[in-house]
């Protein structure tokens, strides 16, 4: 049976309550192949792998492997069927050494001793064989993330598995280190290994995958060849509709001054970390600071969001001047005087994870009369206006007693966006919007921001991703070293001037 | 100060590290598998009781070890049905063992006994006896009539009981199957990221109830030691906070078995010395008794104030396994 596909499901259904996260999905995958996985956050795409990995039993279907249907009840099953899986957050015991990992769970006997002198020499070999080169007596906390990756991959070919799943392999990975990862890969599917990838980045689908399949909203919409396609096409298909990969916006129209920053100093740790920062932004206007992160740009943002104080500087909210030293300076304040602040980091910032959607909804606006009934809050009434905004920010799932930390990253994001900008604030602040978002949602909150400005609204945009500085801002200001270098209109620049920039080179210098 | 005087204190010290040592390691097998255990207390007690009440009824101190160990397993097995199984907060239920325990003990003492919830007075055939080595010598007079060696061997080494040795036995056995078995690598890992143990398809509930189980027995042995070795009968609070100074001393000890011995003789150590110089009169003052005694408790805050520097604890310890993606 050596043309059988490695891995045949048939029909696969799994809901987790009322959501259906797969819904009768098919799917073939050939032996020595790379297949791609590309679909939204929440698409389930995790699921139906947590499914082939035996960490979740499908509710309706079939599981065939190398030909022959397969019980998966649990891992060690999946273990034993040959399937390994390399999952986006690293299963590794940190404190213990390379060997310690790959034999957990895959000892030969009782004592350790000689399952570790075998388990050195077969790393040997599998190092050697595919380039996989790992201290096998390195504690895992001191490799970098990409060697701890190796040594994922290590633990599957120690446990001879010949189908490969890795879940999002390269959002924690520098491109140099995705760029070896996939050399590894290209060596495994040599050596006749079957990989899944799943992602969300085109660019890797193309590169490196011979086939993929779509998912949207738990089910698989197509499988095509990935010769016979575009990213494009496979963004078309992800999101069900045409996307526009470059935001779409008409000239700024900018009005008064909305918010002046002057000689903005701020000291952390010791460290001056905002040297004499000035800039002002208008209403009806975006402006975007780029920059490496750790130049300032998230002192920036604390500082005008009011969860840190400044050191010197003035800033001035419609010309009246806003507390950055004293009592005053907090996000309370700054809420009720019209400032959103949409945090750089959603998980610790922007959410309270184990809390629910409504609840997350209301936080900072929770003195809002409509959201209190006499002393009490009004939860029915919160719950109806989270209920609302998912409808109108297209959360998905739309259910607001779903904890934050159960929704994809997007969806985590949306409900901070909704939170922020539904109120239409005077002036947004915005960190990383699109981090770790898919293209979809990035298209949804693109389009938020834009249309915040149309409304003549004044926005500060900082973003680690040049492309959305670039395509949503009006004017640039690059940071560098807790100071802006320069100011440029995006129409009159371009990535190569702002990089320079960005390492604080400016033309006078350079 | 005599050398043998400071033998003499040393092997107070023996005596009184016992405990601490079987609770330690109860508390180090336990929060290796990342639970957390502040009921080491209670578990005590309630083997102290009980083996010493039915050490009293059957006339054996063997049956009676064995009761206390079944007392504290049951309360163990509480522990991990609340902790693992229902995925309670350790804490919670570590404090309702305590609680329950000293009530419990007192309670029944006194029904069975009816002497203010105390077991009677041990006979000799319901004790521990003090095993004396080949060769040593037992009497005080014999003993300072030997060479320095002979007097280690005499005082120090020899005239403990069983449970005295089977307690440091339990070091080294506990270092090598922690660090030389299989069962071993597993536990340490499901303390430190269950999900990697889980993924390797190996029962996380499984490890981690296997550990309060040795804890279980680590405890119940300790608890026999209280009142049926160091002392003869049960005694309400007899345990007087040892389970606590045992989980100081596993932060001393890092969670280490060898660190653990050190740190248990140390706490031993100033018992020993509390109990046996109750005045020490230094010039004019004299430092009262009560100081003495309430020494392994201030070197507890001492330790627990961060004086030993870092201690890094099992990183899973004391959160419920949930499973995830």
């Amino acid at each position: 049976m050596s043309d059988a596909p490695a891995i045949e499901l048939r029909g696969i259904s799994k809901a987790f309550g009322p959501v259906q996260a797969n819904r009768d999905i098919s799917l073939s995958v050939a032996r020595g192949t790379i297949h791609g996985i590309v679909g939204e956050n929440g698409a389930g795409k995790s699921t139906l792998m947590s499914i082939l990995y035996g960490f979740y039993k499908a509710d309706r279907g079939e599981i065939w492997i190398n030909g022959a249907p397969t019980q998966i009840p649990d891992s060690q099953a999946a273990i034993r069927a040959g399937i390994g899986m390399v999952h986006q957050h690293f299963k590794l015991v940190e404190n213990f050494t390379v060997l310690e990992n790959v034999i957990l769970g895959a000892e030969d006997g009782a004592m350790l001793r000689p399952s570790l002198a075998k388990a050195r020499k077969l790393l040997g070999d599998l190092s050697e064989e595919y380039g996989l080169k790992v201290d096998p007596d390195a504690v895992i906390e001191d490799l970098s993330v990409g060697h701890q990756q190796r040594v994922e991959i290590l633990k599957q070919l120690y446990r001879h598995a010949d189908i490969l799943i890795l879940d999002e392999p390269t959002g924690v990975l520098t491109p140099a280190e995705a760029d070896q990862l996939f050399r590894i890969l290209e060596r495994l599917r040599a050596e006749g290994k079957t990989i899944i990838l799943i992602t969300h980045k085109l660019r890797e689908i193309m590169e490196i995958t011979d086939t993929v399949s779509v998912m949207r909203r738990g089910e698989m919409t197509n499988t095509v060849k990935t010769a016979e396609t575009s990213p494009a096409e496979l963004a078309e298909m992800m999101v069900g509709r045409k996307v526009l990969l470059q935001v779409d916006k008409t000239q700024a129209q900018p009005g008064e001054v909305v918010l002046k920053v002057e000689n903005l100093r701020v000291l952390r740790g010791g460290v001056e970390r905002l040297k004499g920062v000035s800039f002002e932004i208008r209403r009806g206007e975006i402006l975007g600071i780029a920059g490496v992160a750790g130049n300032g740009q998230t002192e920036l943002l604390e500082v005008l969001g009011g969860m840190i104080t400044a050191q010197g500087g003035t800033v001035q909210l419609f010309g009246a001047p806003l507390d950055i030293t004293g009592r005053m300076a907090n996000g309370q304040t700054r809420r009720a005087m019209g400032i959103g602040h949409v945090p750089e980091d959603r998980q610790t910032e922007g959410l309270i994870m184990p809390f629910e959607a409504w609840e997350n909804v209301a936080f900072g606006y929770h003195a809002d009369p409509k959201f209190r009934a006499g002393a009490l809050m009004d939860n029915a009434a919160i719950k109806a206006d989270c209920a609302d905004k998912m409808a109108r920010y297209d959360v998905r799932p739309p259910n607001p007693r779903l904890p934050a930390r159960n929704f994809s990253g997007g969806n985590q994001q949306k409900i901070v966006v909704a939170r922020e900008m539904d109120r239409a604030p005077d002036l947004l602040l915005v960190g990383q919007p699109t981090r770790g978002v898919d293209i979809g949602a990035i298209e949804f909150i693109h389009k938020q921001i834009i249309a915040l400005r149309d409304q003549g609204k004044a926005i500060l945009l900082v973003s680690v991703e040049l492309d959305e500085i670039m395509g949503l801002s009006d004017r640039i200001a690059v940071m560098f070293d807790g100071q802006i270098m320069g100011e440029r209109l995006p129409q009159d620049t371009d990535q190569n001037a702002l990089g320079l920039l960005m390492a604080g080179v400016t033309e006078g210098a350079a | 100060m005599d050398f043998l005087t400071i033998l003499q204190i040393l092997d107070s010290t023996v005596r009184l590290a016992t405990p601490l040592l079987l609770a330690c390691l109860a508390g180090l097998w336990s929060e290796r598998a990342g639970i957390f255990d502040i009921g080491l207390e209670g578990k005590m007690l309630i083997a102290a009781f009980f083996a010493a009440a039915i050490a009293y009824t059957s006339g054996s101190v063997w049956v009676g070890l064995f009761a206390g160990i079944a007392a504290s397993m049951v309360l163990a097995v509480l522990h991990g049905l609340a902790s693992i199984t229902f995925r309670g907060n350790q804490l919670i239920s570590g404090v309702a063992i305590n609680f329950l325990a000293a009530g419990l003990a007192v309670v029944i003492a006194q029904t069975w006994f009816a002497q203010g919830g105390r077991t009677p007075q041990l006979p000799s055939e319901a004790r521990f006896a003090n095993i004396e080595l080949p060769g040593a010598a037992t009497r005080i007079r014999d003993i300072a009539q030997q060479g320095p060696l002979g007097q280690i061997y005499s005082e120090l080494i020899s005239g403990h009981s069983i449970l005295v040795y089977l307690a440091l036995a339990c070091v080294p056995l506990t270092w090598w199957v922690l660090y030389r078995t299989r069962f071993g690598l597993r536990l340490r890992a499901v303390g430190e990221n269950p999900a990697a143990v889980d993924t390797a398809g190996i029962s996380v509930m499984g490890l981690r109830f296997a550990a309060v189980m040795i804890a279980g027995v680590l405890c119940g042995i300790a608890g026999a030691y209280l009142s049926t070795a160091l002392s003869s009968g049960f005694v309400k609070d007899m345990s007087a906070g040892r389970g606590f100074i045992a989980l100081a001393a596993l932060i001393f000890a890092k969670w280490r078995p060898w660190y653990a011995l050190s740190a248990c003789l140390l706490f031993g150590f100033f018992d020993a010395v509390g109990n046996r110089y109750q005045n020490i009169q230094l010039g004019d003052f004299i430092v009262p008794v009560q100081f003495m005694q309430a020494l392994p408790y201030i070197l507890v805050v001492i330790v627990l104030a961060g004086l030993v520097g870092k201690a890094i604890p099992p990183r899973a310890g004391g959160e419920p396994y949930v499973k995830e993606r």
